[in-house]
């Protein structure tokens, strides 16, 4: 990302913005949606990105392992599944949810480190068609030891984020757009988040250790960093985030099975955000939230609903057709 | 599979010549016979011997194929990541076996190969590529700084380029980093592979130059495996010729560059007339190299 991308994108994004608007208005004036008014359009944007950002969070999980080892790694979902349920298990134990958090984090470090010994280890060499295989048998096998060690029923994961409806921006717009302080707050964790991990990956040693393996592995493992405790590394950091998106999905919707199953809602977002790019999988998340809400509220309302379901799926293979390496997948550098 | 040293299978004229007593006394690197297995299956290298004097320039020369690349890895192990084992032989840094190290703790150790093809980090900058070579060295913060100006001071163009993605430099800044990010692990012996790949000629002089102000200045020692015969045998002391596999002949450079095998099949000269059935003893070994 360099100057030139932000400026494109700080000029194109208020554009699209209003564009869409506008055409929402004009189907409107022709009576092909039942109504539009520019706040209520901006609330639906609003708390699309707010949405977006909880699938960026997922989405970021899959680019880690994905940049580090090639491997596309279709357990993510169960290791968010997996750390809500060990998190609120070790809340329902008694313990304050900061030591729970800690601790939980901290096993999610020996989850990782187990499937590097266990699983990629042994595999290391071997097409990664298979070492997807084995990301899948890591899935059931999460889903299944979790729910073996802290029971299958659907749990309330609190930590105190309130969840009461705020008005915001009340100087803009009359009356303010209404938001949930939830998600505003979820929203504000992932960023933290983000942040971290970009000056993790920026000025660290191991940082750059990391975007190093992700380039070559060869020549990565010529210098002699081992490849070995860089994966253990990107699978904890993979965990951790894992374990941040549980605790936020998992205080929207409460703790269960289909936790394991936001991973579909990811796979849409790498798409356009490109496999590769974090600045992608944040910025896919946001587009495919607010294009998602704005679809629903807007057109959904109008044919009877549910576009929802299947509105990012349908993005995503639009790019898939006209720009395959997503909006940020690393440009192949073609030069000797 | 026979025990034949590198000097027993030398062409006659420069028998005795190879490899000195004293000079393998004082090896930091020697390499003993060793087989070189890809695959569990594909039989690459055969008994191959070489010595690496401490401080000294060694070229492995030899076509495409011969087994140099294969040579090198199997010192620095990055074989393995490429299915490929030693079977037989050793492989001893300063006395001490290191065969079975990981290429981690042979960097440590203070062996590290320059790759084929350069290698560099494409979307890391050329300042970022240099400093992923003092992964090994953790966080000594000052060392790394002053070696970062030291490869500076010995690649200049690298500290122009410092800020840009290595994967937009040209070929002959990419080779330069790729040296420069090895140096950044203090090595006690380089393992180059091809240099000169793809180079002009005259950049290629002078890469050549640096390595061996790096090799008198630094005191580091370089292994160099390389098709460039002429060049290689200009810059080096001693050479090895591989082929097939085998070491088929070695001896100082300047013996290797009046030899009339290598004249005619390496540096593209023949003193005595091309034709004469006097070469008849050359035929076998032009039958095979040429092929
Ligand atoms: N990973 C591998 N698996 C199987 N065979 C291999 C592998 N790498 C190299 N070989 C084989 O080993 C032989 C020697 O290869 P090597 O790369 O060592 O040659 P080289 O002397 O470096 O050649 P070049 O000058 O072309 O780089 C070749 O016949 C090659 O096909
Ligand atoms: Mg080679």
């Amino acid at each position: 990302m360099n100057l030139r991308t932000i400026a494109i994108w700080a000029v194109s994004v208020p554009l699209v913005i209003a564009a869409l608007g506008f055409f929402h208005q004009a189907l409107a004036a022709a009576g092909w949606i039942a109504f539009f008014t520019w706040p209520f359009y901006f609330e639906v944007i609003l708390n699309g990105l707010l949405q977006g950002v909880m699938y960026s969070l997922v989405a970021l999980g899959f680019v880690l392992i994905f940049k580090a080892s090639g491997i596309f790694n279709f357990a993510q979902g169960s290791l968010v599944l997996f750390a809500a349920l060990t998190m609120v298990g070790l809340i329902e134990m008694g313990l304050p949810w900061p030591l729970a958090f800690v601790a939980t984090a901290v096993v999610m470090v020996g989850v990782a480190i187990a499937v590097e010994r266990v699983v990629l280890r042994p595999l290391v060499n071997q097409p990664h068609i298979i070492l997807f295989m084995a990301t899948i048998g890591i899935f059931y096998f999460m889903d299944g030891f979790g729910q073996t060690l802290w029971g299958s029923d659907v749990k309330v994961l609190d930590i105190g984020i309130p969840k009461d409806p705020i008005f915001i921006l009340g100087g803009v717009f009359e009356g303010g757009l209404l938001v949930q302080s939830f998600d505003v707050i979820a929203a504000l964790c992932g960023a933290l988040l983000v942040a971290v991990l970009a000056v993790f990956f920026q000025y660290t040693r191991i940082g750059r250790a990391l975007r190093a393996v992700a380039d070559d592995h060869q020549a990565a493992l010529s210098v002699g960093i081992p490849l070995k405790t860089i994966w253990a590394i990107v699978w904890s950091v993979a965990g951790i985030v894992a374990l941040v998106a549980g605790i936020m999905w998992g205080g929207k919707l409460g703790v269960q099975f289909t936790l394991a199953l936001i991973a579909l809602k990811a796979l849409p977002v790498l798409i356009l955000g490109g496999f590769t790019s974090i600045p992608g999988a944040i910025i896919g998340g946001l587009i495919i939230g607010a294009g998602e809400q704005v679809a629903e509220n807007f057109v959904g309302a109008a044919i009877g609903g549910a576009i929802q379901d299947w509105f990012a799926y349908m993005l995503a293979m639009v790019f898939l057709l006209f720009r395959p390496q997503g909006l940020f997948g690393e440009k192949i550098i073609e030069r000797v | 599979m026979s025990q034949a040293t590198a000097s027993q299978t030398a062409a006659p004229e420069l028998a005795g010549e190879a490899a000195p007593a004293a000079e393998s006394a004082r090896a930091l690197l020697s390499v003993n016979n060793i087989e070189v297995i890809y695959d569990h299956v594909i039989l690459v290298l055969k008994g191959v011997s070489l010595s690496v004097p401490k401080g000294g320039i060694v070229a492995l020369l030899g076509a495409n194929g011969a087994g140099k690349t294969t040579t090198l890895k199997a010192i620095s192990n990055l074989l393995r990541a490429e299915r490929g084992e030693v079977t037989k032989g050793s492989i001893e840094l300063e006395g001490e076996r290191v065969q079975d190290m990981t290429p981690n703790d042979l960097v440590k150790r203070g062996v590290i190969q320059v790759m084929e093809g350069r290698h560099c980090f494409e979307h890391l900058t050329v300042e970022e590529n240099l400093l992923t070579g003092a992964y090994t060295r953790g966080g000594d913060r000052a060392g790394i700084q002053q070696d970062l100006e030291m490869v500076y001071g010995y690649f200049p163009r690298l500290k122009e380029r410092r800020g840009s993605q290595a994967g937009y430099t040209s070929g002959g800044e990419q080779q330069m980093c790729a040296i420069g990010r090895a140096l950044m692990t203090r090595p006690k012996v380089v393992l180059l592979d091809e240099p000169s790949m793809g180079l002009a000629p005259q950049l290629v002089e002078q890469i050549f130059e640096i390595v061996k102000r790096i090799n008198e200045q630094e005191g580091v020692t370089i292994l160099l495996a390389e098709q460039n015969t002429n060049v290689a045998l200009r810059y080096a002391k001693y050479g090895y010729i591989l082929e097939n596999g085998r070491v088929v002949m070695d001896g100082p450079a300047e013996r290797l560059r009046e030899n009339e095998d290598v004249k005619e099949f390496y540096l593209g000269l023949s003193a005595t007339g091309r034709k004469s059935y006097r070469d008849v003893k050359h035929y076998k070994r032009r039958k095979r190299w040429l092929s």
